[in-house]
């Protein structure tokens, strides 16, 4: 198979600070790739070059095989790649809904597709109740899913998921990765996804990267890279290791 | 999926800086919005019937306020640019009406239509430098009032510009709507720029329902997350500031035509620029009809302030020709409103009405 996303030997500065250090990541169609790594890792900064948030020092970025490095996010977008954030940025003075719909009208649908298929996208995410409220005053944990549902709202080939389990509780979680799962098992969505909850990596990934420093530290499966005595090392803690 | 918490009763509050936008984007609100146009051009046309002559100047004043702060309001409200800087674009509109009439023989309207598109090129150049290099916040509203400030600094230099005297238009005999003028006290001068508002209400409504608007209005919300979604946000911003442009280059056009005359003081000085934002601040910006509240109410107040400062009262015969009061009264209300009504007047209603 060949990979529909893949970033080769990404770095990225900032001033002195070396953010990221030659990192490649791939991940095939219909995959699930999971990112782990302490805070300060570098995740999201690879998330952020890869998505376009802004460019990398130097590497290169493949969608679909074509070099789409340091294209600008909105242009991304449009070929299929779409990312959430690890921190919520609704837009604030719109509904549930209208978030959504503005997502939906993005990608090309209009007038009244547009707010049907947000009005399904916000059904589909659980958000049903809370269509017409203001987006900027929901619970963080209803302002994850929002997020999650404008990104599938654009209807995604490539859905970069930056912490979106993060805030909830143990019963939100399963509903969320029940739907992730769903979207790869029945519409062969691509993923890669930023987390810090274990058992989630554990059930969703094809395949595991863990970031130290800005490197890659390990990859492989999710049971090759968790058992990884580097990893245990500098991430999960003997605990975890012994647990 | 199912959800673990439950939603307020309450459905999307109003008012704000943007109260207004999670109701103007619904089709079924913007009918509502062009039926409130509608009644307002209709019962606002019978104002010549009502007041009388020296008041029909103060309601052309409140017309031209208004038009200046729809402008604004659109480029500052929706698209989170705050301008400090639109003196640019009524200047434009003004002088290039009058150097139309004066050097060209033009008629106004060619005028008006010459200055909206110097306006908008001159909008979306300035803007379009200032964003693609990242100036933002402060710095983006310190470009604005340095583009106007050089602005009125090029015309005080220009010859053909006739430097600091400006132009004055030609008085015709007998009224003319082709060359916009009319009899002292016509009634036609208000109700031509009562449509103009009457335009540019709609554009603003227009604007707010249509995909840029909204796609504006999102990058606005969150310009990251605006372009993760696909939403090209220098562009859209750049639309934004192109309506916005046209909008005000209007005013210009209306106000050389109503008083006859320019200068570069009064078409590009920080006079006008602080009309256009008062306006729509004491208003409620963000909102279509915040800037019309707030002409109404700040339009007379300048006209009382000048009559004021132009033959003081007893006791306060010292304040005679002292300009500037008028420019510390305006920040003393816009402070105010900031602190006591963020929201701006209508903004503060609308958002009282829901929550009652």
């Amino acid at each position: 198979m060949t990979a529909v996303l893949e970033a080769t030997g990404i770095s990225k500065s900032f001033r002195g600070l070396q953010a990221l250090r030659g990192v490649d990541i791939s991940v095939e169609e219909g995959q699930i790739l999971g990112v782990i790594g302490a805070n300060g890792a570098g995740k999201t900064t690879l998330f952020n070059c890869i998505t376009g948030n802004f460019p990398p020092t130097s590497g290169t970025v493949r969608l679909d095989g074509a070099d789409v490095t340091g294209q600008p996010a909105h242009k991304l977008a449009h070929r299929g790649m779409v990312r959430t954030f690890q921190l919520m940025r609704p837009f604030h003075t719109m509904t549930v809904l209208e978030n959504v719909e503005i997502a939906a009208m993005s990608r090309g649908a209009r007038g009244g597709t547009a707010r049907r298929e947000a009005g399904e996208t916000v059904e589909r995410t659980g958000l049903g109740e809370w269509a017409d409220q203001l987006s900027g005053s929901l619970p963080a944990a209803m302002q994850k899913r929002l997020e999650l549902a404008r990104a599938l709202a654009m209807r995604p080939r490539v859905l970069l998921l930056d912490e979106v389990l993060a805030g909830l509780v143990p019963a939100e979680r399963a509903p969320v990765l029940d739907l992730l799962e769903n979207l790869r098992d029945t519409e062969g969505m691509t993923m890669v996804f930023i987390e810090h909850i274990m058992a989630a990596v554990r059930r969703l990934s094809d395949h595991v990267v863990m970031m130290d420093s800005g490197a890659v530290l390990a990859t492989g499966s999710a049971d090759e890279v968790l058992t990884d005595p580097q990893v245990v090392e500098a991430y999960l803690g003997k605990e975890a290791s012994d647990a | 999926m199912t959800t673990t918490a439950t939603p307020r009763t309450s459905t999307s509050a109003g008012g704000g800086l943007t109260g207004r936008l999670t109701t103007d984007t619904g089709s079924q609100r913007s009918r509502g919005d062009y039926v409130v146009l509608a009644v307002f051009v209709a019962v606002a046309a019978a104002v010549p019937f009502v007041l009388s002559a020296s008041d029909m100047a103060i309601a052309n004043r409140v017309l031209i306020f208004a038009i200046m702060g729809v402008g604004w309001n659109i480029m500052a409200g929706f698209g989170g640019m705050f301008s400090f800087g639109h003196a640019a674009y009524f200047g434009i509109g003004a002088y290039a009406t009058a150097y139309g009439v004066v050097v060209l023989g033009l008629s106004p309207w060619l005028g008006m239509l010459l200055g909206i598109a110097i306006s908008v090129a001159a909008g979306v150049g300035i803007s379009y430098l200032a964003l693609r290099y990242k100036l933002t916040g402060a710095y983006y509203t310190m470009s604005t009032f340095a583009f106007a400030e050089a602005l009125r600094l090029f015309v005080i230099g220009n010859d053909a510009l006739n430097r600091t005297v400006g132009f004055t238009i030609p008085v015709q005999q007998g009224s003319s709507l082709v060359d916009f003028q009319f009899p002292a006290g016509s009634p036609w001068y208000y109700w031509i720029g009562l449509g103009l508002l009457g335009m540019c209400l709609l554009a603003s409504i227009l604007f707010v329902r249509s995909r840029p608007g909204r796609f504006t209005i999102a990058a606005r919300d969150d310009d990251v997350a605006a372009a993760a979604l696909g939403i090209d946000v220098l562009r859209h911003k750049l639309f934004a500031v192109a309506v916005s442009a046209a909008i005000t280059a209007v005013a210009g056009t209306y106000y050389v035509q109503y008083y006859m005359f320019v200068d570069p003081e009064i078409a590009f000085g920080a006079a006008a620029s602080n009309d256009a934002i008062i306006t729509a601040v004491v208003g409620g910006t963000g909102t279509i009809w915040g800037p019309i509240v707030g002409a109404i109410i700040m339009a007379p107040l300048s006209d009382v302030v000048t009559g004021f400062l132009r033959t003081p009262p007893p006791g306060f015969e010292w304040l005679a020709g002292h300009g500037g009061l008028d420019i510390i009264l305006y920040a003393v209300i816009l402070v105010a409103v900031v602190i006591l009504l963020p929201k701006g007047v209508y903004g503060t209603l609308v958002s009282r009405r829901r929550k009652s």
